[in-house]
């Protein structure tokens, strides 16, 4: 009923106002033709093929403006649509880990800068025992070029500072897999001509919004025997750890978990010769935070 | 009317404005007065900037929002700026200074100005430098609801932004007894640079409203089945909003939820509400439980009056909406986050200082297989294992360019425009859909299109890229090229799993589902997951941007300029 009251009071509609006459506005109207096919709707109107004009590279407004101030805008323009580069600074693992064999740290870093195609990559990761340096302390600095939906593929070089200073070429993939695996795998070639490989995988498992399991693994394999850091060829250690960790805020998740190792095959019968366990457990508290 | 403002900030003015905040004093004081904490309506007497000479002044401020001191940027010392009353016919000239130490712009959303006053730096002008004033100066050749935004940088989405209200120069077909302006918004205590790392950081950073696993053993939302089937194609249902309640508190006219912005009437009387969303990232469902909303615009233009329960309103968008609440109660107006994750939320009521009840927020919606343009409802066949494959095929768009950044291709987009957005599907009331609308004035344009174009909205949301068809604006796309005055059928089609409210400068779309002559038209454009919308444009010469209406889409690369020139110079 109201609607039919209001529709009333639309019948004395006044004529479309004619808009003002300004050479300046720049808006051609076409003329309105008079009604005819009323009857159809939009979508109903036939569609021409007429061709597309040639492309277009000309601003419309340096003759106004300038092209000095224009050019100026324009790269400002395309910073701010896409072209702004990011960065992320992450701690994946920075943990404290208590095992028999006794207490040490362990890190596991990541950092990087870039757009969404190319980035610099820089990685980290280590661990000591006790209070004393580092027994294992391993850098990353790569170029990374985004070539999937979800893969970006990097090269560039590691450099470990423990146990001794060695360095190697290095290629590898990091991707996300269906049903949300993160994977990394790399190829690491020493300046001493040996092949080493490293698979990691991890999943998040989302109990609550807050509350989230984080399931990780880690494969070692040597292409070869390398008796001085006693390595065995093929795979020469996997590890799974079970970090639960609340999200305080997404970038600041302090954690507690479990991580077992195991030396495998060949590199195992080194570690028992020279009278080391070949598995090890551990419990650990640490912080997954980024910014 | 007068032909001066009766508000004219010169610095002096603005400074104190400036120092009485320092000192402590509530934002009431530095609020319009049409946005104050209890509205008497906004009326041609109340203070606004009117007349011929207007004069805007850009500058960092703080505001308060629920007691809050927080950065803004603002015009004239506000959040929102200053209400611009303007009348059709007018020709008005704008003074905007910029006191920031960065680049600044004004755009005037949705009218029709010359492409040099369009307001986008490096592509209208050159922007406006610290320090420096730029002089706007254009005709009126429209009337309705509008609203002005920076361009420049993401300043918008910390208060560079305030409504226009432009009176017909005839007799106004939509009556009312008090009009109020309702101005939706989102605001961060993230600065808006930080908001966009943590989307690039981490996919759905914001989303506190995922499945869990707690979740599956309440058997709430999907089954472990779907659950296994999205995980598998890497698509998340939950992610309806890309920014969320989890870091927005969402505005009405510049205020919170506990704020309560309230805008009085007397019972019985006919009001007309101005919605704009100017939110940055969020659409809005709006509702006033116990009124029914009947709509008589649309993005300025008038439209065949439709009742409705409730409308979302996208990005950019405008609603005029006539209420006539006989009671002597208040009414809560809500605007509730699309993802539920907040509301924003306003009083209307006869005396200030009254409340109603707050309805709870409703449960957040799920995506599905239609959102990711695979509706199988029609199709007994074809819904089966290898839709993977299907999903990301470059033969159903030869014109993207395929790599990183487009996550998905919709296999089979559907005209979702007779959809009321997301969520709203089974409201148990009426909400309005695109289809309702028709344009209450005859079409200027009535021809049949000469051509037809389609451009893809492509994205990948785990890298939180965006663009159209396949390319970010950063990359140099080449622009969509038009001859001026020549008449072209656009479809859009979204290929992401997020709605895109689409803009197009100095244009309005044409809707296709109407009689011809009465499309309703609009400039800004609701694509919704999955789905496709056609639409009849007249190419105005000039360059003029396109882009999508969420800030951070647009940030992240969904921004493209279309190029108008006279047939006869070479454009052939």
């Amino acid at each position: 009923m109201k609607r039919m009251i209001f529709l009333a009071l639309l019948t004395g509609l006044p004529p479309m106002p004619v808009v003002a006459q300004d050479p300046h506005a720049g808006h051609v109207m076409p003329p309105p033709k008079p009604p005819a096919e009323e009857t159809g709707t939009g979508a109903a109107q036939p569609v021409g093929n007429a061709p597309p004009p040639a492309s277009i590279v000309d601003s419309a407004v340096d003759q106004i403006y300038g092209t000095t101030p224009m050019d100026r805008a324009r790269g400002i323009l395309a910073e701010e649509h896409g072209g702004r580069p990011v960065s992320k600074v992450m701690a994946n693992i920075l943990e404290y880990a208590d095992a028999d064999g006794g207490s040490g740290y362990r890190w596991d870093l990541e950092a990087w800068y870039g757009g969404d195609i190319h980035r610099f990559v820089f990685k980290t990761e280590g661990e000591g025992v006790g209070s004393d340096g580092a027994t294992i302390a391993e850098t990353q600095a790569l170029y990374s070029r985004a070539v999937g939906r979800y893969t970006d593929v990097q090269a560039g070089l590691r450099y470990d500072l423990e146990p001794e200073g060695r360095a190697y070429a290095t290629v590898s993939v990091e991707s996300l897999l269906p049903y949300w695996f993160e994977v990394e795998a790399a190829a690491f070639l020493s300046d001493r001509g040996d092949a080493f490989g490293r698979l990691e995988a991890s999943h998040d498992l989302r109990f609550t919004q807050r509350l989230i399991l984080q399931p990780r693994v880690e494969l070692e394999l040597a292409a070869q025997d390398v008796p001085e850091s006693s390595i065995g060829s093929g795979f020469s250690s996997a590890e799974l750890g079970l970090r639960l960790r609340y999200d305080v805020r997404r970038e600041f998740a302090p954690y507690v978990g479990v991580n077992f190792e195991w030396l495998l095959g060949q590199t195992a019968e080194f570690a028992r010769a020279a009278g080391a366990d070949d598995e090890e457990a551990s419990f650990v508290m640490g912080l997954r935070a980024w910014f | 009317m007068g032909r001066r403002g009766n508000f004219n900030p010169d610095r002096r003015t603005f400074l104190e404005g400036v120092a009485i905040l320092g000192g402590g004093a509530t934002l009431g004081t530095l609020l319009p007065s049409w946005a104050a904490t209890v509205a008497q309506g906004a009326t041609p007497a109340m203070p606004t900037l009117a007349g011929d000479d207007i004069k805007l002044l850009v500058g960092h401020t703080r505001v308060s929002i629920e007691g809050k001191a927080t950065h803004a940027v603002t015009i004239n010392g506000t959040v929102p700026g200053p209400l611009l009353r303007l009348k059709e016919g007018q020709r008005v000239r704008i003074a905007v200074t910029n006191t920031l130490d960065e680049d600044t712009s004004i755009h005037w959303h949705g009218l029709l100005v010359p492409p040099e006053m369009d307001g986008v730096p490096g592509v209208s002008f050159p922007g406006i430098r610290g320090g420096e004033t730029f002089v706007y100066e254009f005709p009126l050749l429209q009337s309705g609801t509008y609203w002005y935004h920076s361009h420049s940088g993401l300043q918008e989405a910390v208060g560079h932004y305030a409504p226009i209200v432009i009176e017909p120069a005839h007799r106004d077909p939509v009556q009312s007894d008090r009009e109020h302006v309702i101005v939706l918004a989102d605001h961060s205590e993230m600065h808006p640079h930080v908001v966009f790392k943590r989307l690039k950081q981490q996919g759905g950073v914001f989303n506190h409203q995922r499945q869990t696993i707690a979740g599956l053993l309440a058997g709430e939302d999907q089954s472990p089945a779907e659950r296994a089937e999205w995980a598998r194609m890497l698509m998340d249902p939950t992610d309806i909003s890309d920014v969320t309640g989890a870091v927005m508190t969402f505005l009405v006219n510049g205020h919170g939820p506990n704020d309560n912005w309230t805008g009085l009437f007397r019972p019985g009387e006919r009001v007309r509400l101005r919605f704009i969303n100017a939110a940055a990232q969020m659409i809005f469902n709006v509702r006033i439980p116990g009124l029914k909303l009947t709509v008589v615009a649309a993005d300025g233009q008038n439209v065949r009056p439709v009742e409705v329960d409730e409308f979302q309103i996208g990005n950019a968008e405008t609603y005029d909406i006539l209420i006539r609440p006989a009671e002597d109660r208040a009414y809560t107006l809500v605007a509730e986050a699309v993802d539920r994750s907040g509301m924003g939320r306003a009083t209307l009521a006869p005396r200030p200082g009254m409340t109603a009840e707050v309805p709870p927020l409703r449960k957040r919606p799920l995506a599905t297989m239609k959102d990711m343009g695979m509706d199988m409802s029609g199709h007994a066949h074809g819904a089966g294992h290898d839709m993977s494959m299907d999903m990301r095929d470059p033969a159903n768009a030869p014109q993207i360019k395929m790599g990183p950044a487009v996550q998905m291709i919709s296999p089979m987009p559907m005209d979702r425009s007779g959809e009321p957005g997301l969520g709203l599907e089974d409201a148990g009331h009426r909400v309005l859909v695109y289809t309702d609308l028709v344009a209450l004035e005859r079409n200027p344009d009535t021809r049949a299109p000469s051509r037809a174009l389609e451009i893809r909205l492509t994205g990948n949301m785990e890298r939180f890229t965006w663009g159209f068809d396949g390319w970010k604006y950063s990359e140099g796309p080449p622009p969509y090229a038009f001859r001026s005055g020549e008449r072209v059928r656009i479809t859009l089609v979204n290929d992401t799993m997020m709605t895109h409210p689409i803009h197009l400068h100095g244009h309005f779309f044409e809707l296709l589902h109407a009689p011809v002559g009465h499309l309703p038209r609009k400039h800004t454009v609701n694509v919704l997951p999955g789905g496709k919308v056609s639409y009849d444009v007249t190419a105005e010469e000039g360059d003029w941007a396109f882009h999508c209406h969420m800030l951070y889409h647009m940030h992240g690369g969904m921004f493209q300029v279309f190029k108008v020139r006279a047939a006869e110079g070479g454009a052939t």
